[in-house]
């Protein structure tokens, strides 16, 4: 891609959340990111609505039987380039459903990660830590 | 539009004030959108380059037409919404301007060409075949019936008022002569039920149903990526330029003097903070305030007008 365009993508990446079966305290920190006291929006990052839209996936909570066919729906449902930022322990490596009858496994299995944000939850400061480092190395 | 060669009609289109012109402005005046509402929100706010970096990364993202999707119309959609702007940009700029100039009825192809982006935008979701994006569809189709009623009459004080006129020039004319009709009690409901409508065109919060992010994943534009969202972008950016300028034209004494710019950007700030300070209404509750309240106060305003007050 050119340089132009590339600064287009790191200037505004637009993200999605998948919210894959998590223990939903990641995805209310995620939340934490729009808020006024961190905004992400200082770096042109916004939530959209849709797939279709997004430059980047938030994935979060642990991969099952479930959620697997539909998290692998959602990345083909969006338009590329797209990273996949893999936030939470439960999506870097299962965390402590490892042992779990219905786990598949981390996300790098089925997906092509970019970004891991282990922390349980992590804070705001290393999602945008992460996703910033993610978006200077592109 | 009578005596301009090709090349200077070309140049007037795609240029200044037609596609460039209105689309760069527009695009500024997103981010002033945005801008302002983070300040309102008590946050920093993106830079001022972010709607060309936003433009520039769709434009180059992989566009996606749907399986099932009729692809023609899907992609062919937002070119009509865009082109409607340009035309209605040149309209607008050389009416001011040259305010002898223009044909007789033009005012009425303004309002037509001002329904098209909203009929763009129905056409598109409908063919994209998704069911919140039908959702989508139904209620921005329900929403312009809404607002259109209301808009067009208040559109009809400015009319009476300057006794009949339905070219643009015209009330220009009268309102340079005889001061701009907001001065007046019929033009002060008139500019306000038209700030309301535009508020509803621009699909802005109390009446963003179409799009509601969350509960229809941005509705209308769901299945859109790349370059036709890119397009949808630049349409409602350029709506976001052209609304207040009309505004301005048919209430406010016209945009060709330097005093339209601080009434511009009062008119767009006070459109960001109604967007800022305001639930969205549902869809049944909008239709009501449109036909009930407004379509009300806009036959007070004809009525008014008539009486000349
Ligand atoms: S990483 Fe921790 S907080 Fe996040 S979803 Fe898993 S268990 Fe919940």
């Amino acid at each position: 891609m050119s340089k132009l365009g590339l600064w287009g993508l790191k200037k505004s990446p637009w993200v999605y959340h998948v919210a894959a079966a998590s223990c939903n305290n990641c995805d209310i920190e995620i939340l934490e990111l729009l808020t006024p006291r961190y905004d992400i929006e200082r770096f042109g990052m916004v939530l959209v609505g849709s797939p279709r839209h997004a430059d980047a996936l938030l994935v979060t909570g642990v991969l099952n039987r479930k959620s697997l066919p539909r998290v692998m729906e959602v990345y083909e449902q969006t338009s590329k380039p797209c990273l996949v930022v893999c936030i939470g322990t439960c999506t870097c490596n299962t965390n402590i459903f490892r042992n779990s009858y219905n786990a598949v496994g981390p996300y790098d299995k089925y997906l092509p990660v970019d970004v891991y944000i282990p922390g349980c939850p992590p804070k705001p400061e290393a999602m945008i830590t992460g996703i910033v480092k993610a978006l200077s190395k592109l | 539009m009578i005596g301009w060669s090709g090349w200077g009609l070309a140049f007037k289109f795609i240029v200044f004030p037609g596609f460039l012109f209105s689309v760069v402005v527009g695009l500024v005046l997103t981010w002033v959108d945005r801008f302002v509402s983070a300040r309102v929100q008590w946050r920093k706010g993106p830079p001022f380059y972010q709607p060309f970096a936003d433009l520039l990364k769709l434009l180059l993202k992989q566009t996606i037409v749907p399986k099932g999707a009729s692809k023609t119309i899907f992609l062919c959609a937002p070119i009509l919404g865009m082109a409607s702007m340009c035309i209605t940009s040149v309209l607008l700029f050389y009416v001011n301007f040259n305010p002898q100039g223009s044909f007789v009825g033009d005012l009425i192809v303004l309002v037509y060409l001002f329904a098209l982006p909203p009929l763009a935008i129905i056409i598109g979701a409908s063919a994209s075949r998704n069911p919140l994006s039908a959702v989508g569809a139904s209620r921005e189709m329900t929403l312009y019936f809404g607002y259109e009623l209301p808009f067009l009459l208040a559109i009809l004080v400015p009319v009476i008022k300057s006794g009949g006129a339905i070219r643009l020039g015209d009330l220009v004319t009268a309102q340079q002569a005889g001061g701009p009709f907001l001065y007046s009690v019929s033009g002060v409901i008139g500019a306000l039920i038209v700030l309301a409508s535009i508020q509803a065109k621009l699909g802005y919060v109390p009446f963003d149903m179409a799009e509601a992010e969350q509960e229809i994943m941005s509705g209308v534009f769901i299945e859109y990526s790349g370059v036709g969202l890119a397009m949808f972008k630049l349409m409602k950016a350029m709506m976001l330029f052209l609304l207040p300028l009309f505004l301005i034209t048919m209430f406010w004494g016209g945009f060709a003097d330097w005093w339209a710019i601080p009434k511009f950007l009062l008119i767009v700030v006070l459109i960001i903070l109604i967007k800022n300070t305001n639930p969205r209404f549902r869809i049944d509750q909008a239709l009501k305030f449109f036909w009930f309240l407004l379509g009300g106060f806009g036959i007070l305003a004809v009525i008014l007008a008539f009486s000349n007050l």
